[in-house]
This record gives C-alpha cells, sequence and structure tokens, in this order.
C-alpha cells in the first residue's frame, strides 16, 4: 500500500498506547501479586522477602526459586483459619443477591421495555441516576434505615406490625438488601436492551394462535431476554464475590466475606503474602465467571458491526 | 415487545423506583434535621451545612478528591477512546485477544484486588505513595469503563464518511478529528462524565493506593461511618448528590439538543 508507512506508524501508535498501559498497571501488577503470594513473609519495608534479584546473576535467580513457598497458601486453605468458610460464605451470598436481584429487576426491565417509546428515555435516565450518585453514600443511607432506632422500624412500631425493632442491620439480610439495592442498575440495564430489542411479531402471532399470555411469556419473551439475563447475573456475580464495603458496613461481626477477610489480613495482620495468595485464590474462582462474561461482551461487540 | 402496561407493569415500575430513590430523599431530608440523633426529627435547620465550612480535613480531602476525578479523567478518555478504536476499527492483529481481555477484566474485577495489585505494584518499583498513585490507579481502572462507552457508540456508527474522507485522500489523523471525533463526541462526554464519578466514588482502590497527604473525600467520609450515622456525613452527601445530579441532567440536556440538531442538519442536507 502507499500509504503504509504514516498509516502503519499511526495504527501502531493507537495501539501501543493503551496497550502498553494496561500491561504495566493491570497485568504486571497481577504477576507481582502471584510472585508475593510464594514469599515469605519478613520483617522489612516492604514486609516480604525480596522479588527476583537480576543484580546477582544466575545465583539470584536460583535463590528465587529456593525462597518460592507456597505456606501461604497452606495458610489460606487450611480450614481453621476461615478463609475457606469466607470464601464459601461470599459465593452464596453473591448467588442468593444474583437471584433476589434477577427478581426485583426483571418486572422493573420488562415493564419499561412494554412502556410507550415517548417515556422511555425518561424511565432509563430514572435508573441510571441513582448510579451516578456514589456507592458509599448509597449504601450509608441504608443504615438509618436499617439500624434499629432507624426509620424503618420506627415506622414498622408505628403501624403496630411489631413491638420492638427488628435486628436488620449488622445481619446478612441487610447485606442482601445491600447488594440488591446497589447493584440493581446493573442487572435493569442489560435486561431492559434485551427485552427492548425483542421482536413483537413473535408475541402476536403468539396470541393470534391462541397461547396465553403466561406461557407466551415463558416460551418466548424470557427465552429471548436469557443473553440479558445471563449478561445482568454475570455483572452483578462477580464484583459481589468480591464486594467490601456492603459487607463491612451493613454485615455483622460474623458476616463472612472474602473481600472483607483480605481488607483484614492487609490492614490489621498486615501480612502482605498472605493478602496476595487470598487474591490469587479469588482470581481463581472468578476465572471463569470472568472469561464467560467477556464472551458474552465480544458476542455483542461482533453482532453490532 | 409490545406497547402498553398492565397493572403489574405499572406497580413493578412504582416500587422499583419507590426502592431506589426512598433511602436517597430520605438521607437528603435527615441532613436538614436540627437534631444530632439523625433519626428523631427535631425541625428544619442548615446548621450541619456551616459547620462543614469550618471542618478543614473534609474540604482538604473534596480538593484532592476532585483534582484526582479530573485529571485522571482526562486521560482515560483519551486512552480509553483509543482503546475503543483499536476495539472496534482494527480487526484481527496479533494480541488482540489479551487486549479486550485487560479491557472487559477491570469492568468486573473485585476492588479488593486491583487495588492490592497496584498497591504492590507501585512498592516494587519504590513509587512514593500519595496523589500520583492514586491518579495512576484511577486512570488505569476508569479507562475501560470509557472504552466500553465509546465502543458501543462506535459499533452503530455509518462508516461511509470515514471511507469517504480517507478515498479522497484525507490523513487518518484529520479524518478521525474532523470526521469521527465530532460523531462520536456525546459518547466521549458521556465517557468522561462516567470516570469522573467513579474516580470521585471510589473508596477500595484508594485506600490501597494512597500514602501521606493524600486522603480522599470518600476515604474521610467512610472512616466517619465507620463511628455512626451523623447529620454532618448526611449534608456532605447532600451536597454531593445535589452536583452529580445537576450535571448529570445539564448533560442529558445538552446531548439530547445536540442530537436533535444533528439530525435536523441531515434532513437538511438530504433535502438540500
Amino acid at each position: 500500500m502507499p500509504m503504509a508507512g504514516e498509516k502503519g506508524r499511526g495504527r501502531l501508535f493507537v495501539i501501543a498506547v493503551p496497550y502498553l498501559w494496561l500491561l504495566a498497571l493491570f497485568l504486571a501488577p497481577f504477576l507481582i501479586v502471584f510472585k508475593i503470594s510464594l514469599s515469605q513473609d519478613a520483617v522489612a519495608q516492604p514486609p516480604y522477602t525480596p522479588l527476583l534479584d537480576f543484580s546477582q546473576g544466575w545465583a539470584g535467580f536460583v535463590d528465587f526459586l529456593s525462597g518460592l513457598s507456597f505456606d501461604n497458601y497452606l495458610y489460606v486453605l487450611d480450614f481453621s483459619n476461615e478463609f475457606i468458610e469466607a470464601y464459601g460464605s461470599s459465593l452464596v451470598i453473591a448467588s442468593i443477591s444474583t437471584l433476589l436481584l434477577l427478581l426485583v429487576g426483571y418486572p422493573i426491565a420488562y415493564a419499561m421495555a412494554r412502556a410507550p417509546r415517548s417515556i422511555q428515555p425518561t424511565l432509563l435516565m430514572l435508573v441510571i441516576l441513582p448510579f451516578w450518585t456514589s456507592f458509599l453514600i448509597r449504601v450509608y443511607a441504608w443504615i438509618g434505615i436499617l439500624s434499629p432506632e432507624g426509620l424503618l422500624n420506627q415506622g414498622l412500631m408505628a403501624l403496630g406490625v411489631i413491638d420492638e425493632p427488628l435486628e436488620i442491620l449488622n445481619t446478612d439480610i441487610a447485606v442482601y438488601i445491600g447488594i440488591v439495592y446497589s447493584y440493581l442498575p446493573f442487572m435493569v440495564l442489560p435486561l431492559y436492551s434485551a427485552l427492548e430489542k425483542l421482536d413483537e411479531t413473535l408475541l402476536e402471532a403468539a396470541a393470534d394462535l391462541g397461547c396465553p399470555p403466561t406461557k407466551a411469556f415463558w416460551t418466548i419473551t424470557f427465552p429471548l431476554s436469557l443473553p440479558g439475563v445471563a449478561a445482568g447475573a454475570l455483572l452483578c456475580f462477580i464484583p459481589a464475590v468480591g464486594e467490601f464495603v456492603i459487607p463491612d458496613l451493613l454485615g455483622g461481626s460474623n458476616t463472612l466475606m472474602i473481600g472483607k477477610s483480605l481488607w483484614t489480613e492487609f490492614t490489621v495482620n498486615r501480612s502482605w503474602t498472605v493478602s496476595s495468595a487470598v487474591a490469587v485464590l479469588l482470581l481463581l474462582v472468578l476465572v471463569i465467571p470472568i472469561v464467560i462474561y467477556q464472551n458474552i461482551q465480544q458476542r455483542e461487540l461482533e453482532a453490532g458491526k | 415487545m409490545r406497547r402498553g402496561l398492565t397493572w403489574f407493569n405499572v406497580t413493578a415500575i412504582v416500587l422499583g423506583f419507590a426502592f431506589l430513590y426512598i433511602p436517597i430523599l430520605l438521607l437528603v431530608v435527615y441532613s436538614f434535621n436540627a437534631s444530632r440523633l439523625v433519626t428523631v426529627w427535631a425541625g428544619f435547620s442548615t446548621q450541619w451545612y456551616w459547620a462543614l465550612l469550618e471542618n478543614e480535613q473534609l474540604i482538604d480531602a473534596a480538593w484532592v478528591t476532585l483534582r484526582i476525578a479530573f485529571f485522571s479523567s482526562l486521560v482515560s478518555t483519551v486512552l480509553g477512546t483509543m482503546a475503543a478504536l483499536v476495539l472496534t476499527r482494527y480487526g484481527r492483529f496479533r494480541g488482540r485477544t489479551l487486549f479486550s481481555g485487560m479491557i472487559y477484566a477491570p469492568l468486573v474485577m473485585p476492588e479488593v484486588i486491583t487495588g492490592l495489585s497496584l498497591l504492590l505494584l507501585f512498592v516494587a518499583v519504590n513509587f512514593d505513595r500519595g496523589f500520583w498513585t492514586v491518579l495512576l490507579a484511577h486512570i488505569t481502572f476508569t479507562m475501560c469503563f470509557v472504552a466500553v462507552v465509546v465502543q458501543s457508540r462506535l459499533v452503530t456508527f455509518d462508516r461511509t464518511l470515514e471511507e469517504a474522507a480517507l478515498d479522497l485522500g484525507c490523513p487518518p489523523f484529520r479524518t478521525f478529528f474532523s470526521i469521527t471525533l465530532p460523531l462520536i463526541l456525546p459518547a466521549v462526554v458521556s465517557g468522561f462524565m462516567l470516570a469522573f464519578t467513579l474516580s470521585l466514588d471510589d473508596l477500595v482502590i484508594a485506600s490501597f493506593t494512597t500514602g501521606p497527604g493524600a486522603t480522599t473525600l470518600p476515604m474521610r467520609i467512610y472512616s466517619q461511618v465507620r463511628l455512626g450515622v451523623t447529620p454532618e456525613i448526611n449534608a456532605v452527601c447532600t451536597i454531593l448528590i445535589a452536583i452529580v445530579t445537576v450535571v448529570v441532567i445539564i448533560a442529558s440536556i445538552v446531548t439530547k439538543r445536540a442530537e436533535s440538531l444533528r439530525q435536523a442538519e441531515e434532513r437538511a442536507a438530504l433535502q438540500g
């Protein structure tokens, strides 16, 4: 091509800049986490035995290999240290929350898709708007509502529904409420975009042929919305597994979630090597859902072309 | 999708929006409470807002946060737009799978992992932690959100104009600035705003990567929230909510105007 020179250089530049940035600040950090998870704690600054020391040449490399240890993984995988339980309970809490999000989000997305075209942009903006306000603020708002002397208990007592305050704050129920509340827009938006694209002639045909609306929903609408269900569920499930702020502020002392354990291990116990091992194992747990999510995104991208 | 709302649909929308908005409204209402007890209403007062003006720590933190949010979203908008072009315009090249993986993974990556890994990187290369490290961390995770927003505009984009310009000998660089960029500008602007609010909002990644002298507003709010609900915090939150709401509404009006102006121009050009 005659213009390959300039065009090629421009193209290379546009690819190289974001590529190198992500290699240096997204991929390289993971390799460092992996390395440190195989190191030992040291009373030093930084508090772990050093990374590969190139200045020592071959001897440094041998030292590096002999310094590797799986002690941190053995520590994390030891049942008495509660990490296993935290992984398990994070997965359970994230799964139940995702299911609740689907139950709450689907009717909203469905109604939005059925609403007159003229008000759909407004409804869409109303769903997105809370997402723009701080995550921390939205979680904080629930503390004042759910606490024993909070607004929910006051309201229910005033109505005579209950005689004494319900214990909701600092329990797993508060964590579910917090996750469903904060992640709702992430569930509604993919569901809405899948439902909105649905070909209405299919439903008309079903109705003409005498199919009752409920059956039409389960045989036509729901199966066709499954890509949206999958995208929304993964978009909520994956970050929810590693959630830290919600269990920390709304959950109780016995709410175990791995994001919180990692944070505590890092800030309170100050063991960088064990926190790294926790992070590596968390990533291993999440790698399959992350890959599925990427494939869905990739297919959306191809479909849009 | 068939139009027309049943009672079930209307109830779903009303309850859904009530669930989304009532907690925020209560927070705003109780920031005007005269009582220090957040849950007992004792009359209207703006005293907590005046108290904020004397809270220097909070004002410092707000200033740090705004500077980080502004500069990080500026850089991440440029990087994210480039990444979106790579994903949509450059076809296959070696390492493309890795590239798209590095764009989509941060969107769902738990923040504790991103935060920890960036901190360990900064320590490993002996980079002093503070303002700059938070800035770099925020650019990295927000650029992926910008890339996805801009990319979704680029895929639905009529490429004939770009191709015409290139065929007529317009250099790719100029084609981008005189044709592509004006057309995708609304997406670039909303990418910038998304990056800005994500940075403004971030607690976990900033807590891991910060150092002395760079305490951000979410970090301050968080350390006070852990001690309990206070009306000052309600007031800070109300101010933040007000700013964000006004900005989002103005932005949506501006993009709508720009869109209808563009459509009108297109119609005029066709009739012309």
